[in-house]
C-alpha cells in the first residue's frame, strides 16, 4: 500500500526527477574503465613470466630432443647418449610414491572428514597443515636418515626417493582430498544410513564414487606437484648414468636430477649437455602438463551433478 | 523380528507377477527378500525428549502411530516434527551432539535398546526426505536396487530384477522409465526423483515408511500423483509424514498430530492428535483450532 502511493507521488511531481537528477554518471563510468584496465593488465602481467618461461624452454630443450634422447640411456658415453634412464626413474619414483601417498592420503582424508571429532580432528588438521609447509630437502634427508638406519651410510635407493617424496604428497593429497569429501551433500550420506546402511559401506558406495572425478585431480595434481622435485632425490636416489628399472637395488636417475647433473658438471662436449638438460626440463614440463590435462579430461568425464 | 516374516500375497505382487513372466518366476518359486510381505508395524512413544546438545527441541511426546493408516505430523517451522521424525529410525542421533530421551517402540520392542542396532532399525523403518536425493552417481534401476547392494543382500540377477520392478511399479513410476533404466536417476524430473526415492526406499521391504515434507520441493501435478502413492501404499505400511500443508494433511491422511511450541527456543511438543477429520473439523484445544483454521501466525 505505501509504496504504491509514494509511486504515484513521485509520478505526480515531475519537477524533480530521480531518474534525471545524476546526469548519465560520467564519473562512474570512467572509473569503471580504469579498474577494468587495472585488472586486465594485473593479469596481462601474470601471464608473460608463464609464457616466457614456456617459450624459453621449448626453444632452447627442443635442440636436445632427438630419438636417442628418449631411447638411450647414458652409460659409458662421452658427452652422447639419452635420458631414457632419468624418464624411466621419473616415471618409477613417482609411480611408487603414489602408490605410497594416494591410500594413505585418501585414507587419512576420509577419517578426517567422516569419522574425526573434536580436538584430535583439529590437531591432525594442523599437523596436515605443518606437513605442507616442509622444505622438500627436509624430506629428503628424513628418508636417508631413515633407511640409514637399516642399509648403513650412504645408501641410494630409488624406492628411498619415493619415500621422501610421499612425505611431500601425503599432506598435499589428504587436503585435497578432504576438500572434495566435504562437497558431497550430507543428505546422500543420510539416504544411504535410511536404507539401513552401515557407515563403512555409505563410504565406499555412495561417498567416494560420488568425489571420484574430483578425487582422482587432486591425486593428479600432487603427482604434478612432485614430479619435479630435485633436492629430496638429489640425497636418496642419487646420481648414475644408467638404466636402472628396480626400486630397491642401487641407484636411480631421474628427470630433475639429471637436469641439474648436465649443468653442473658438462664435461667435455658443453653445448650437447646444456641441451640435453634443458630438453629434460622440457620433458618435464610435458609430464606436468599431461597430468594436468589428464586431470581435466577425467574430472570432465566422471564429474557428478551434485545439487 | 526377521524371522517373523509370512508370506502374504499382496495384491500389487499379484499384478506384477501377471504382467511380467520374468518376475513371476522370481517372485512365486523362491521368496524375493527375506522380508517378502511382512505386515506393518505400531510405534509408541513414550516421553521421548530430543535434544540438539544443550537445546532442548522436542519435549515429552507420547502417541501411538498404528499400522496401514496415514499419520501427519503439523505443525509451524521449528516445532519439532521433522526432528521428532527422525528420532523414530535413529536418524536424529547422527547430528553431532543431538540426544534422545524417553522410549521409542516398534511392535512392542524397545528401538533404542543398548543391544539393538540403529542399522537394523533403519533397515525396518524406512525414510523419505523432503529434497528428492537419489544417488547421483548410480542409474535409475541401480538407485532402486541401491538398498539391496548397499547392505549385500545375497540374491541373483533376476531376483533383482523382480524387486526393482516391483517397487517402481509400487511408487507409480515403471511406466515412465522401465526403457530408460540404465540412465541416472538424477535426469528424472523432481516428482519422478521424489517417487524414484520411494521406490528405493519400499525395495528394501520395510515395515514402516516415514516421510519428511515428500512434496515441497514438487509441483501441484507431482504432489498428487505422491499423495495417491501414499494411499495405496498405507496398505502395506505404517506412513508417518511430516507436511507444512494443511490441504496435503487432510487429504492424505487418517490421523493427525498437532506440534507447537510456547515461543521461539522453548521445545516443540504435542498438542493434541486424533482422526484428521475430527482435528480439521472439531478440534479439543483452541490452539489446534487456531492453527488449522489460519488464525496462526
Amino acid at each position: 500500500m505505501e509504496s504504491s502511493v509514494q509511486n504515484q507521488s513521485a509520478f505526480g511531481t515531475s519537477s524533480s526527477s530521480r531518474l534525471l537528477a545524476s546526469g548519465l554518471g560520467w564519473r562512474r563510468r570512467g572509473v569503471n574503465t580504469m579498474m577494468t584496465v587495472l585488472i586486465a593488465g594485473a593479469f596481462v602481467l601474470a601471464m608473460i613470466p608463464l609464457f616466457s618461461l614456456v617459450f624459453e624452454v621449448a626453444k632452447r630443450g627442443i635442440p636436445g630432443l632427438s630419438l636417442e634422447f628418449f631411447t638411450e640411456d647414458a652409460r659409458g658415453v662421452v658427452g652422447g647418449g639419452g635420458a631414457s634412464h632419468a624418464i624411466m626413474g621419473t616415471l618409477i619414483i613417482t609411480g611408487v610414491a603414489s602408490v605410497i601417498s594416494v591410500p594413505i592420503g585418501i585414507m587419512a582424508a576420509i577419517y578426517l572428514n567422516e569419522y574425526g571429532t573434536g580436538r584430535l580432528r583439529r590437531a591432525l588438521t594442523f599437523f596436515v597443515d605443518v606437513m605442507t609447509g616442509i622444505p622438500s630437502i627436509v624430506a629428503g634427508l628424513f628418508a636417508y636418515a631413515l633407511f640409514e638406519i637399516f642399509f648403513g651410510p650412504g645408501i641410494r635407493l630409488g624406492v628411498m626417493g619415493s619415500v621422501a617424496l610421499s612425505l611431500l604428497m601425503i599432506p598435499i593429497v589428504i587436503r585435497s582430498a578432504e576438500e572434495v569429501l566435504k562437497v558431497v551433500p550430507n543428505h546422500l550420506r543420510e539416504a544411504s544410513y535410511a536404507l539401513g546402511t552401515p557407515k563403512w559401506k555409505t563410504i565406499t558406495k555412495v561417498v567416494l564414487p560420488t568425489a571420484f572425478a574430483g578425487l582422482v585431480t587432486g591425486v593428479m595434481i600432487a603427482i604434478a606437484r612432485i614430479v619435479g622435485e630435485t633436492a629430496p632425490l638429489l640425497v636418496t636416489t642419487g646420481v648414475v648414468d644408467s638404466m636402472n628399472t628396480d626400486p630397491f637395488n642401487g641407484r636411480m636417475q631421474n628427470l630433475a636430477v639429471y637436469a641439474y647433473n648436465e649443468y653442473r658438471s658438462p664435461g667435455v662436449m658443453k653445448q650437447a649437455a646444456y641441451d640435453k638438460a634443458w630438453a629434460a626440463a622440457l620433458t618435464l614440463i610435458a609430464i606436468v602438463m599431461i597430468l594436468n590435462v589428464a586431470a581435466r579430461l577425467v574430472y570432465r568425464r566422471y564429474k557428478t551433478e551434485i545439487r | 523380528m526377521l524371522g517373523s516374516a509370512t508370506k502374504r500375497a499382496v495384491p500389487e505382487e499379484k499384478r506384477a507377477e501377471m504382467t511380467d513372466s520374468r518376475a513371476a518366476g522370481a517372485t512365486s518359486t523362491e521368496p524375493v527378500t527375506k522380508a517378502a510381505g511382512r505386515p506393518a508395524k505400531t510405534i509408541e512413544t513414550r516421553g521421548v525428549n530430543l535434544f540438539y546438545g544443550d537445546f532442548h527441541a522436542v519435549e515429552e511426546v507420547t502417541m501411538t502411530i498404528e499400522p496401514n493408516k496415514v499419520t501427519a505430523l503439523i505443525g509451524s517451522s521449528g516445532c519439532g516434527k521433522t526432528t521428532f521424525l527422525r528420532s523414530l529410525n535413529r536418524m536424529h542421533e547422527l547430528t553431532p551432539g543431538a540426544r534422545v530421551e524417553g522410549v521409542v517402540t516398534l511392535d512392542g520392542e524397545d528401538v533404542y535398546d543398548s543391544r539393538v542396532d540403529p542399522v537394523a532399525v533403519r533397515r525396518l523403518i524406512g525414510m523419505v526426505f523432503q529434497q528428492p536425493n537419489p544417488f547421483p552417481t548410480m542409474s535409475i534401476y541401480d538407485n532402486v536396487a541401491a538398498g539391496l547392494n548397499l547392505n549385500s543382500t545375497k540374491i541373483s540377477k533376476a531376483q533383482k530384477d523382480g524387486v526393482v520392478e516391483r517397487s517402481l511399479r509400487g511408487a507409480h513410476l515403471w511406466e515412465e522409465v522401465k526403457d530408460r533404466l540404465d540412465k541416472p536417476g538424477g535426469g528424472l524430473s523432481g516428482g519422478q526423483q521424489q517417487r524414484l526415492c520411494i521406490a528405493r526406499a519400499i525395495a528394501v521391504e520395510p515395515e514402516v515408511l516415514l516421510m519428511d515434507e515428500p512434496c515441497s520441493a514438487l509441483d501441484p501435478v507431482a504432489t498428487l500423483a505422491v499423495e495417491d502413492l501414499i494411499g495405496e501404499l498405507k496398505s502395506r505400511y505404517t506412513i508417518v509424514i511430516v507436511t507444512h500443508n494443511m490441504q496435503q494433511a487432510a487429504r492424505a491422511s487418517d490421523v493427525t498430530a498437532f506440534f507447537n511450541l510456547d515461543e521461539t527456543g522453548k521445545p516443540g511438543h504435542l498438542v493434541e492428535m486424533g482422526p484428521t477429520e475430527a482435528i480439521f473439523t472439531n478440534p479439543n484445544e483452541k490452539e489446534t483450532e487456531d492453527y488449522v483454521s489460519g488464525r496462526f501466525g
